[in-house]
């Protein structure tokens, strides 16, 4: 399959090793990914918190660039997917904005196109079965939460995504790669990302709080790692735990890319925070 | 004159507030309910008493994190998340210095980051952020740490049309 592909801002600085483990992973699974021309960055919360006609303009323009190419367009950045689910909501609810917003962006918003995650598309697209089968180093003993934070999934008629408070989709695809995957409740539970970058969390220590919170409870249902799809959450849960409580976090398809055999996991792994090595080699994993 | 709350009610353009039956299911699952100055639920209650200066002067507005768990779980509908960014928007065009000063000077540094580039270059979004905030040395460490691991590009590309962008700025002043 072929589909339009917006890396955002992120995907090509902090979030680096989730942009080329995408990547290789799509290209093990025969998802050629096409860069949407010029692209610009979504806003991101700094839009919708201060300007709302900008927080629909700067995905717009995105959109309507990747409809040129008239494909459905991979968003990996939980974030970015979210400012282009609401965008896309919003010009399809209200024809008097959306005419606004063309004026402003100076194109025409389609609509024909559906804005996905990778999850989504490995899941539903790929499949378990066909995933299995690529699969040559089993994932033994990696005893992994799935963690999927807000954006991907709230609200749900804005997202449209998997189940709301219990999603599953990232849970199978690390099933198929071998790994125990543990379950838990704080799933969907915040961990205070937007305020990361942004020094108050530091501050305050409102950030370390949500995040040790998350790194206890993961521990508490037996997990020896945590798995995200989302750069922000990488951020925050690499950069802002206790040493005491902190487990190695990965992109789930920086695990696919390690289970596959594909080359690439050595170069990711040491751009994390929190070293994930001597837990994979003591697992005979890396 | 329309009040605070009729205002309020026609930037969120959706659900009215005044659909609240304050049961406080937002305020128990807002992830930030501890730290801020009003709890969600009071917010709106203050919105429907008229409290326009205490809304936009408190902390709340800033601390949301928009994780959108509040609108996900009200029983009415209650699009509080929408309803933060409306009372964020609020307190900007009227001016308050806002509580979280420092929140809204990064997502100024932020937008104004995207302004000259299209995109996001995180080292010089950072070095507009702390002269703004004249907030200097804090998480130094962590810049660095990230810097050495290969996390922060300087000289990603931007994006070329950048005529394209400036409009956008321009026509949503
Ligand atoms: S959950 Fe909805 S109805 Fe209940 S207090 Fe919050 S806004 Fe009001
Ligand atoms: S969106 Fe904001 S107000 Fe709503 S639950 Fe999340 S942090 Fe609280």
């Amino acid at each position: 399959m072929k589909v339009s592909y917006y890396p955002g801002c992120s995907l090509h600085a902090t979030g680096k090793e989730y942009d080329q483990s995408v990547k290789a992973v799509s290209k093990a699974l025969d998802i050629e990914l096409k860069e949407i021309d010029d692209w610009s960055c979504c806003g991101a919360t700094a839009a919708h918190s201060t300007n709302f006609k900008l927080s629909i303009a700067l995905p717009a323009r995105n959109l309507i660039a990747a409809e040129k190419d008239a494909m459905d367009v991979m968003v990996p950045c939980a974030a970015c997917f979210s400012r282009f689910k609401t965008a896309e909501h919003h010009l399809k609810k209200n024809q008097t904005l959306k005419a606004e917003i063309e004026e402003i962006v100076g194109g025409k918003y389609q609509g024909g196109i559906a804005i996905r995650n990778p999850i989504d598309i490995i899941y539903k697209d790929i499949g378990k079965d066909a995933l299995e089968k690529k699969v040559v180093k089993q994932l033994k003993g990696l005893k992994p939460v799935a963690y999927y934070g807000c954006l991907l999934l709230r609200p749900p008629d804005v997202c449209e995504f998997d189940d709301y408070e219990n999603p599953i989709q990232m849970d199978e695809i690390l099933k198929a790669l071998g790994a125990e995957v543990m379950p838990w409740s704080y799933k969907t539970d915040c961990c205070g990302g937007s305020l990361t970058l942004g020094n108050m969390s530091n501050v305050k220590g409102i950030g370390f709080k949500m995040v040790d919170k998350l790194m206890t409870m993961a521990r508490e249902a037996g997990a020896n790692c945590l798995v995200t799809a989302c750069p922000v959450c990488m951020a925050n849960l690499d950069e802002r735990s206790s040493e005491s409580v902190r487990l190695p976090v990965f992109y789930f398809t920086e695990l696919m890319a390690l289970a596959m055999g594909l080359p690439g996991p050595e170069n990711w792994f040491k751009m994390h925070n929190i070293d994930s090595r001597p837990l994979l080699g003591s697992l005979g994993l890396f | 004159m329309e009040t605070f709350l009729e205002e309020v009610n026609r930037r969120i353009d959706g659900v009215p507030i005044q659909r609240c039956y304050h049961c406080r299911k937002c305020t128990a699952g807002c992830p930030l309910t501890s730290e801020m100055d009003y709890n969600i639920n009071k917010i709106i209650k203050m919105i429907q008493l008229g409290m326009r200066d205490e809304v936009l002067n408190s902390s709340t507005i800033w601390l949301c994190v928009s994780c959108e768990t509040c609108i996900t779980r009200c029983p009415n509908q209650v699009d509080i998340a929408r309803m933060m960014d409306v009372l964020r928007q609020m307190a900007i065009e009227s001016g308050v210095t806002p509580k979280e000063k420092n929140i809204l000077k990064f997502h100024e540094a932020f937008l104004s980051n995207i302004k000259i580039g299209g995109r996001i270059n995180e080292p010089l979004m950072m070095v507009q952020y702390k002269l703004k905030s004249g907030d200097l040395f804090s998480d130094m460490a962590m810049g660095m740490s990230m810097l050495m691991r290969g996390k922060l590009a300087p000289f990603s590309p931007r994006t070329k049309d950048m005529k394209s962008v400036r409009r956008m700025f321009e026509k949503t002043k």
